[in-house]
């Protein structure tokens, strides 16, 4: 069951559609994790995952590496904080801001726009 | 001034998505995405690979954090990682054979209904 809850969320995560979204309520519902440890699994699985992408990605010079750098200096104060933040919140709690997002991030996929469309 | 304009616009969705990603160990690339692309002009493409590079060291500075905290389940870590590997090799493969936009209003559905149960 758990195999096939990430093959999903990695198939999902594959297409640009984002599958850490999908993946932790999952987990917290199904699976009755803690809120923080079902985005620590997400956290932490994200990284051999992106790490073969992106090297395949960098091969086909599809990656603007100075904006990377750009966007990643101030992304890592950014996380300090965000992280520092989860893990002093009650799993109850987060789980609450969680589905907020969720709610919005929905919507977003509902009515975004894609330069592609 | 024109790299002052763009160290800008970089340091606030840096900042910003750095933020939610660490908060909820989620949801970086669905922000970073669309600020690559409207904000700052790059492909669809170049966008999706680009994000990939800037959330892998934050999802890492995160990941030290939750371990700190001992709110890391490494056993079912390695099989979700396992798992989403052979799920994002099939997604990659079949990205644009499938249509992307109703996928997309689907999962968007999926996530309000699971969103309101999470809040209530």
């Amino acid at each position: 069951m758990l195999y096939i809850i990430s093959i999903f969320s990695g198939f999902i995560g594959g297409m640009g559609i984002g599958g850490g979204t999908i993946l932790i309520p999952i987990l917290v519902f199904f699976f009755n994790f803690e809120q923080q440890i079902a985005q620590s699994i997400n956290l932490l699985s994200f990284i051999p995952l992106s790490i073969v992408a992106i090297l395949v990605h960098i091969k086909n010079k599809s990656i603007d590496l100075k904006l990377s750098l750009f966007i990643i200096i101030p992304g890592l104060i950014g996380s300090l904080f965000g992280s520092l933040l989860a893990v002093s919140l009650s799993s109850t709690y987060l789980k609450k801001i969680f589905g907020l997002f969720l709610f919005i991030m929905g919507l977003y996929q509902i009515f975004c726009k894609t330069k592609e469309n | 001034m024109k790299n002052n304009k763009l160290i800008l616009k970089s340091s606030i969705i840096g900042l910003i998505s750095g933020f939610i990603n660490g908060l909820f160990g989620s949801g970086g690339g669905t922000i970073i995405v669309p600020s690559l692309t409207f904000i700052l002009g790059l492909s669809q493409h170049k966008a999706h690979a680009t994000a990939l590079m800037i959330i892998l060291p934050l999802s890492i500075i995160s990941s030290i954090i939750y371990f700190n905290s001992q709110l890391i389940d490494f056993p079912i870590t390695l099989k979700v990682s396992l798992g989403a590997m052979i799920g994002a090799y099939i997604g990659a493969k079949t990205l644009n054979k499938i249509p992307n936009i109703w996928l997309r209003k689907i999962f968007g559905v999926f996530m309000i209904i699971a969103a309101i149960r999470m809040v209530f």
